[in-house]
């Protein structure tokens, strides 16, 4: 069987657009979901910071201007399809390279330090970037590109609940967090809820989650009734939007799920920024 | 009824303003983040001249992202002012009177407010292109090597923002 050569060059130039377009266009499902939100919101200072960032949204994308200066490290998702020949290159290497790229060619902002510890200056070139890889049949590759911002991801948090702590625990985490979280994450927040696996893969799912279509549920009634029934408490929280109070916390909640050991529950809360962006493109 | 507020502010402003006004802040303000409030602090602590003029000065928790060709600056949203929390109260005693930021702040901060009189303004977070329309124009004064991070004087003109803790004390965060 023959395998699929897709020249290096072409995922570098097609993915640095990809940057450049993730921070400057909203995508849509969030756009509404502000818009709407706006509209139903009770408390002044709300109802203002929300048509406030549906007007930032549209000069964003009429200026072509990120939307937020924090325009993140850039988090990848990339399906790479088995039959892609991936003698070819090292698509870490390309990511990196890519991400430098778009970012320094579109004005965005280079917002990663060298070393956690050791060496906090600027790495300018914005890299490297986190990548996840999944291997799919066929012979295609997708990249889905998630900027992440640091003042959401500084409020996320994982817990190892006791299994008996059931629905209940997991609310009780969501909330506090939400609450501990404030005005820093910039809500009104998407929350992404990983639950299950294990102690690395729980914050995954979490990000993972992040993903979806504001408004869309989970395929499962028994998660797609959860998810609305952690919406309504943390939009009953009244932090509101930018903290400043109101009843838009959240625009929406999102739980992915993997089975997990007997005697855990790990649950994890990953926080997104109402400047919600992601981009895909296939190649 | 939105208020309009010129910087640098003086005590009858700091006075007047209450939590919960909008405000639509127009003059010269300065921006700084963490590293740079370290190191403002540290010249402080030396008895050394500051880059900028305090007594009554707003500072601007932001780092903006490069200016396309022909704009003073990029995307222009506020980070997250509790990092700046360890940092305040020092510059307040200094004559500090506004910050601008998101988020709330710690009773610390908020002691030296009511101290000294400053007020805290919350600027929308994640409308940095919004805010960016706000600013005339932007120059590094201190510290380049900083990059984003870098000690700014900006003007701006109606900088949309909120009194989110006043000189009282009195806050909108819960």
């Amino acid at each position: 069987m023959s395998m699929r050569i897709i020249p290096r060059e072409v995922i570098v130039e097609k993915v640095a657009d990809l940057c450049f377009k993730a921070a400057v266009d909203l995508p849509d499902d969030v756009y509404r979901a502000i818009k709407r939100a706006g509209e139903r919101e009770e408390s002044p200072i709300g109802k203002s910071i929300l048509v406030n960032l549906v007007k930032n949204a549209d000069i964003a994308r009429q200026e072509r201007v990120p939307i937020c200066q924090d325009t993140g490290v850039a988090v990848y998702f990339v399906e790479i399809g088995t039959s892609v020949d991936m003698s070819q290159w090292d698509i870490y290497e390309v990511l990196e390279e890519a991400t430098t790229l778009g970012y320094t060619r579109g004005y965005l902002r280079l917002s990663v330090a060298r070393d956690p510890l050791e060496d906090r200056s600027n790495s300018k070139t914005n890299g490297p970037p986190v990548v996840h890889l999944k291997l799919v049949p066929g012979d295609k590759l997708k990249i889905t590109l998630a900027p992440k911002g640091g003042g959401s991801e500084n409020m996320s948090a994982l817990a190892m609940l006791k299994p008996l702590a059931g629905k209940e625990g997991v609310i009780n985490f969501v909330i506090d967090t939400v609450r501990k979280a404030g005005g820093n994450p910039c809500p009104p927040c998407i929350i992404g809820l990983g639950l299950g696996g294990n102690f690395e893969m729980a914050p995954f799912l979490a990000k993972k989650a992040l993903l979806r279509e504001v408004g869309e549920r989970h395929p499962n009634p028994y998660y797609a009734q959860f998810e609305t029934e952690i919406l309504e408490k943390v939009n009953a929280s009244g932090i509101g939007p930018g903290g400043l109070g109101g009843s838009t916390t959240a625009l929406d909640v999102h739980i992915e799920t993997y089975p997990c050991h007997i005697a855990s529950l790990p649950a994890a809360v990953n926080l997104n920024c109402h400047a919600a962006r992601h981009a895909s493109i296939e190649i | 009824m939105v208020k309009h507020v010129s910087l640098p502010l003086t005590a009858e402003d700091v006075k007047s303003l209450k939590a919960g006004d909008e405000v639509l802040l127009s003059g010269v303000l300065y921006t700084a983040r963490d590293a740079a409030h370290q190191r403002l602090c540290k010249l402080i602590d030396e008895g050394r001249e500051l880059p900028f003029d305090i007594k009554g000065a707003l500072i601007y928790y932001v780092g903006p992202t490069p200016a396309q060709p022909g704009r003073p600056v990029g995307s222009a949203g506020p980070t997250t002012s509790s990092r700046m929390d360890g940092f305040a109260p020092k510059l307040i005693a200094c004559g500090l009177r506004g910050m601008l930021g998101k988020g709330g702040r710690s009773q610390e901060v908020i002691e030296a407010m009511k101290q000294y009189g400053c007020v805290y303004f919350a600027a929308i977070g994640g409308a940095g292109a919004l805010m960016a329309k706000a600013v005339k124009s932007a120059e590094i004064i201190a510290w380049e090597d900083l990059g984003c991070e870098a000690l700014r004087r900006m003007e701006v003109e109606n900088l949309q923002a909120y009194v989110a803790i006043d000189a009282e004390g009195n806050s909108l965060y819960r």
